[in-house]
């Protein structure tokens, strides 16, 4: 059903070259939905005002991955979808979603996901978000995502975004509110070069007593390309936030970091940590005493920097 | 065979604009298979003079020579390849990988389990505990200087040079190290290096030499240099003894 072109741009993705049969799943595909796959625990909808799906977790479903891939082969799409995930009290489920852009040709390709997370009490989500691009065509690769969370008592969201090759510009911004005993957790993985553009916009709420969040960003900028980090937290009650950015910076890159915490609560713990520097000089030294040259022990460091 | 002709140091210091010599005309040769200690003051030059042998820095004066090879002007990458190999001082932590991959890219290749456990076993650290952690600020200054030892047990090397081995690390875990130097030198055909201020360490070496200010101040057979060495050490003890020892530590 796939060829070689779009299995290759859902594995950059997702992990996997074809959906599995039996997981749930909604394959969209230059602006179209074209496979999808539910089952009596989860169900997916096409919206009836706008683009997008509705995603609805039945309480109590338990280990259930779902997999909502985006790839774009066609120069010059722009795609703007709506996805609202309706996860039920006490599920624990994974989704793998996703964008992938071949763009061989001169337009513009874009895809701008919105997703809304309403998650139900002492349920558990892992969300995982690969961006990816390709093709040698100069039109440029853009992704837009925006995500917002609701987390309900005692649960737990886990998100962990990458976006390690080839998207030319992005604009992320994500937003969430905890509840009581509510967890988030995020990891934000991304590498930027040649000339891309890419900012991280987030603000999270701490509005529950024993609500926590953490927030890890690594980032690599190379070559000309800029990056933006903007996270806020702000702690409503007695909560616990961690905030933590680490950039490398190498070339003519540019990097800008702006914490901003905000404490209304005299119990709300709340830390900020960035940084931004080069690769250590005495990592390159070592590896390249096992033999390595300069760029593969660069290429090292990075990746584990990333993982 | 290692050998140093004359070899200088000078950095150029930048407050004011003065030449520093750090190493000044240094000559010896090491024999392969043989085992050296380096010993010598704090600042003497010791760690200069290791990172000269391993291309880190570049001689301001003088030549050296590896198995006959001029390598003077050779990059650290190209030394390595020859089989030297340089367990830093102070090594460096890194994020995100595992003492396992780090072992394997020091190897060269991908590591059995098996091999890499019993070069963690070598520094005394429990294989298991430590294979899949990562080589990052959550490990301590000992466990990060036992696995850099390991790192360099895991190659296959000509000549081997350990930086102060010993430092940070526990009583226990310096029998096992100084058992495996003792095995190193023995099972392989390697030259060791080892710059070290422990006794026990020097008790293995086949030459000595003495680095303060730069310069060899002495050089030769352990049995020759040891206790003059140690004899030196009393005396200035007994001296401190006698001053009654302002500050003593
Ligand atoms: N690049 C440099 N620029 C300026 N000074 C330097 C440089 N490298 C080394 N030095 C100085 O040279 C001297 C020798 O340093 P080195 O690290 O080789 O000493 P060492 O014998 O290894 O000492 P230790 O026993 O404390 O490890 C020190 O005074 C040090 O500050
Ligand atoms: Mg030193």
């Amino acid at each position: 059903m796939l060829d070689i072109k779009e299995s290759n741009l859902l594995k950059a993705i997702s992990d996997v070259s074809f959906l599995p049969e039996n997981s749930v799943y909604n394959l969209r595909k230059n602006g179209l939905g074209v496979e999808r796959k539910t089952n009596e625990k989860v169900q997916i909808e096409n919206k009836t005002d706008k683009p997008g799906i509705d995603i609805r977790i039945m309480p109590d479903t338990k280990n259930e991955t779902i997999y909502i891939p985006v790839i774009i082969t066609e120069s010059g799409v722009n795609d703007k979808v709506y996805n609202d995930f309706y996860v039920g009290e006490n599920a624990d489920v994974t989704i793998v979603a996703g964008c992938g852009i071949h763009n061989s040709g001169c337009n513009e390709s874009r895809h701008d996901g919105i997703h809304r997370f309403f998650i139900g009490k002492n349920a558990r989500v892992k969300y995982v978000e690969k961006h990816y691009g390709d093709g040698e065509g100069t039109g440029a690769r853009v992704l837009n995502p925006v995500t917002e969370v609701f987390i309900g008592e005692n649960a737990v969201c886990e998100m962990e975004s990458v976006q390690i090759k080839g998207v030319d510009s992005t604009e992320r911004e994500t937003n969430a509110v905890l509840e009581a005993g509510a967890k988030y957790i995020v990891t934000e993985r991304l590498m930027t070069h040649g000339n891309q553009s890419a900012v991280s916009n987030m603000v999270i709420e701490l509005n529950g007593e024993d609500a926590s969040a953490q927030i890890i960003s690594r980032s690599v900028a190379k070559d000309s390309s800029e990056q933006v980090f903007y996270p806020r937290a702000v702690g409503n009650a007695k909560c616990a936030a961690h905030v933590q950015c680490d950039s490398i910076i190498m070339d003519e890159a540019k990097i800008r970091s702006i914490p901003e915490i905000a404490a209304n609560n005299a119990d709300a713990q709340i830390v900020h940590e960035a940084a931004i520097g080069r690769i250590n000089n005495e990592q390159l030294l070592k590896l390249m005493t096992f033999g390595l040259d300069e760029t593969e022990a660069e290429e090292i460091i990075i990746q584990g920097f990333l993982k | 065979m290692l050998e140093l002709k004359n070899v200088g140091f000078t950095v150029k210091n930048e407050a004011d604009g003065k030449n520093l010599e750090i190493i000044e005309d240094v000559s010896f040769t090491l024999e392969d298979g043989k085992f050296l200690v380096i010993t010598g003051p704090n600042g003497g030059g010791k760690s200069t003079l290791a990172r000269l042998i391993m291309g880190i820095e570049k001689p301001t004066k003088g030549q050296i020579l590896y198995n006959g090879t001029d390598i003077t002007n050779m990059s650290i990458d190209e030394r390595a390849k020859l089989g030297i190999g340089y367990a830093f001082q102070q090594p460096p932590r890194f994020k995100g990988l595992t003492v396992r991959r780090l072992l394997s890219l020091a190897h060269g290749s991908e590591l059995p389990e098996d091999e890499c456990c019993s070069y963690l076993t070598r520094v005394g650290l429990c294989s298991m505990d430590y294979l899949n952690r990562e080589v990052d600020s959550s490990l301590s200054g000992g466990e990060v200087k036992r696995i850099e030892i390991a790192s360099l047990m895991a190659r296959d090397l000509g000549l081997a040079i350990y930086d102060e081995p010993e430092a940070g690390i526990d009583l226990w875990s310096f029998q096992m190290l100084v058992k495996s130097f003792r095995m190193l030198s023995s099972e392989k055909n390697e030259s060791v290096i080892i710059i070290s201020h422990q006794e026990r360490i020097m008790q293995l070496a086949d030459e000595v030499i003495v680095i303060a200010d730069g310069k060899i101040r002495t050089q030769g057979a352990k049995d020759e240099i040891l206790p003059t060495l140690l004899g030196e050490f009393d005396r200035k003890c007994d001296l401190r003894g006698e001053k009654g020892a302002e500050g003593n530590a």
